[in-house]
């Protein structure tokens, strides 16, 4: 489904993500985990063609996506949520979905009909009450709770019918019960549309719950990858994320490789 | 088949038709009428600056370009005397939206102030060809010798009831377009643009393509607002093109608000009105207007009409949150 190979990029002098080779299988639920500055965003912007690689390959259904404009990449079944919930304020949750889902319909440029287009509700009310937002329709999207931004976020990802969707850090900024709502609204997404998730997550508890596979980045690369029992022992893991002593000497010796 | 809502609008459009053409009857005063169609020239010149605006997010300095587009092909055409009045008006929309295609494709690439400062770079490249081409425009002293208005279809424009009544049809037929536009999944698609290009990026919508649709429509709205004024005065000036036109437009979105679809009209209404009585009574007519447009900064913090839409609003959720007992 979707494969990375060999992806680099640098800013300037920092190298951002090197050399970084991945597979995610078709309906694979993987977390990507890494320390602040890991390079876990850059991949995303890297795949979803926001960021352009300065080396490597982005292969999507066998084609290679590097160079595609990120309008492209989306419209061919490459979703994303944002960190920070990226919504429209100004419109209902209703309107925003309704007018996801005609422009992915290739609609947005209808000017002679009404919106909303009678036609795209069905979808619109699906994919609300999959997240179950639907009490919440009408309400501005920016009155919504911080977690109903979040999940509004998702549900305007999941209007482009993705086959891929890359979820960043879905439980930024919540509190622990909130966190685990969300996932087990992510996790029932993931079996219900079958599709392959990648997400970002910096709570362990979580990842190592719903995860099937997880990648570790570090300093822009792979430190580690496998199930979750693998990367529960692996002592490169324990070492960056438990932060000992030696982590700086480590660091410096990573970047000099690089 | 029309939905409901669409109805609703052409009822409402029907209704304010109506209300223009009853007017002079009941105010038989001839100021009245042209008071009226200052405010339609104008308006058309604000609201369609609002389909930018306050619907896309795009701040354009140069709004006026559009409008003197509009008048001067609209009167270039008709002193040739080869074309039929319907004719010219439409080759005037016509140049107009060939022109708003070639300056948006250039503008609409660029974000807020750098897109602001190059839409007015524009306009003012078109008022000093305006300026400088004298043999063709009149150069500072506007298109001389008035616009002829044959009639066509029965319809003699020389006529000023006629006129008048000419005038508020194309309003109106304006008005509806516009109002389609806003309310069609087009319209829904530049409100995500104005509130987060980036997303609406992400979910496939293609922002540059969308902007200049918009921009080039917004264009064509301003030139009809043109057409009447230069019908109207039976000629066109240069002024139509400078940047205090623009700037005058920008003020009627102000003073009106953004949000609504209305809320520009209600500042053509507001600053013709203060335009008309203030300079009756002084000369310091700039100093009372900017007295105004503070008060309605500091004061509402918004235009008259969201002022109102927005109390109403919260009134209405108030009221809601009280009977669901939250």
């Amino acid at each position: 489904m979707l494969k990375v190979e060999n992806l680099y990029k640098a800013f300037g002098g920092v190298v951002a993500m090197n050399d970084v080779s991945l597979d995610f299988p078709t309906g694979s639920l993987t977390a990507i985990i890494g320390p602040n500055g890991a390079g876990k965003t850059t991949f995303f912007n890297l795949i979803s063609g926001h960021i352009r690689p300065d080396r490597g390959r982005v292969l999507f259904d066998g084609q290679d996506l590097v160079g595609r404009s990120s309008l492209e990449i989306v419209r061919r079944g490459i979703g994303r949520a944002f960190q920070v919930a990226s919504i429209f304020p100004s419109l209902t949750l209703r309107e925003s979905l309704m007018a996801a889902v005609i422009s992915h319909r290739r609609q947005s440029t209808q000017v002679l009909t009404r919106f909303p287009l009678q036609s795209a509700a069905e979808r619109v009310e699906e994919i609300m009450a999959l997240l179950e937002l639907t009490a919440k329709a009408d309400v501005l999207s920016r009155n919504l709770s911080h977690g109903d931004q979040k999940l509004l976020d998702i549900a305007l990802a999941l209007a482009m019918d993705p086959k891929v969707l890359l979820l960043d850090e879905p439980t930024a900024g919540m509190g622990p019960e909130e966190r685990w709502q969300m996932i087990d609204k992510v996790y029932r997404l993931w079996e219900a549309e079958k599709m392959t998730l990648v997400f970002i997550e910096h709570d362990m508890g979580i990842v190592f719950k719903i995860a099937q596979t997880i990648r570790v980045l570090k300093y822009g690369a792979v430190l580690a990858e496998g199930t979750p029992e693998d990367i529960r022992s692996n002592p490169d893991v324990i070492d960056a994320y438990l932060g000992t002593d030696h982590d700086a000497t480590t660091a410096t010796a990573t970047v000099g490789e690089g | 088949m029309l939905g409901r809502s669409s109805l609703r609008d052409l009822a409402w459009a029907a209704l304010l038709l109506v209300g223009l053409l009853v007017l002079p009857i009941l105010v038989p005063h001839p100021a009245m009428r042209d008071f009226v169609i200052y405010v339609i020239a104008y308006g058309l010149l604000a609201m369609s600056l609002n389909l930018l605006v306050g619907f896309t997010g795009l701040v354009s300095f140069g709004h006026a370009a559009y409008f003197a587009s509009g008048a001067y092909i609209f009167g270039l055409l008709m002193q040739s005397g080869n074309v039929s009045l319907p004719v010219a008006m439409l080759a005037a929309v016509g140049g107009t939206a060939l022109l708003a295609l070639v300056i948006g494709a250039i503008c609409v690439r660029l974000k807020e102030i750098y897109f602001a400062f190059l839409t007015l770079a524009f306009q003012m490249f078109i008022h000093s060809i305006i300026l400088t081409w004298v043999s063709l425009t009149g150069g500072d002293q506007g298109l001389m010798g008035g616009i002829p208005r044959p009639t066509f279809l029965g319809i003699d424009l020389n006529d000023s009831m006629t006129l008048y009544s000419f005038c508020a049809v194309v309003f109106v037929a304006c008005l509806v377009i516009m109002r389609q536009i806003v309310q069609s999944p087009f319209g829904y698609t530049l409100r995500m643009i104005r509130d987060n290009p980036h997303r609406a990026n992400f979910l496939g919508v293609n922002v540059v393509r969308m902007k200049l649709a918009i921009f080039v429509i917004s264009g064509t709205m301003a030139s009809v607002g043109g057409i009447v004024m230069a019908l109207f005065v039976s000629g066109a000036y240069p002024e139509f093109g400078f940047w205090t036109t623009s700037g005058e437009a920008i003020f009627m979105i102000m003073l009106g608000g953004t949000q609504l679809f209305i809320g520009p009209l209600v500042g053509a209404i507001l600053l013709q009105t203060l335009n008309h009585y203030v300079t009756i009574y002084t000369e310091h007519h700039g100093l009372v207007l900017g007295i105004v447009i503070l008060i309605f900064v500091l004061g509402l913090r918004r235009g008259l009409a969201d002022f109102v839409y927005l109390w109403f609003q919260d009134r209405r959720t108030r009221k809601l949150e009280k009977e669901t007992g939250r």
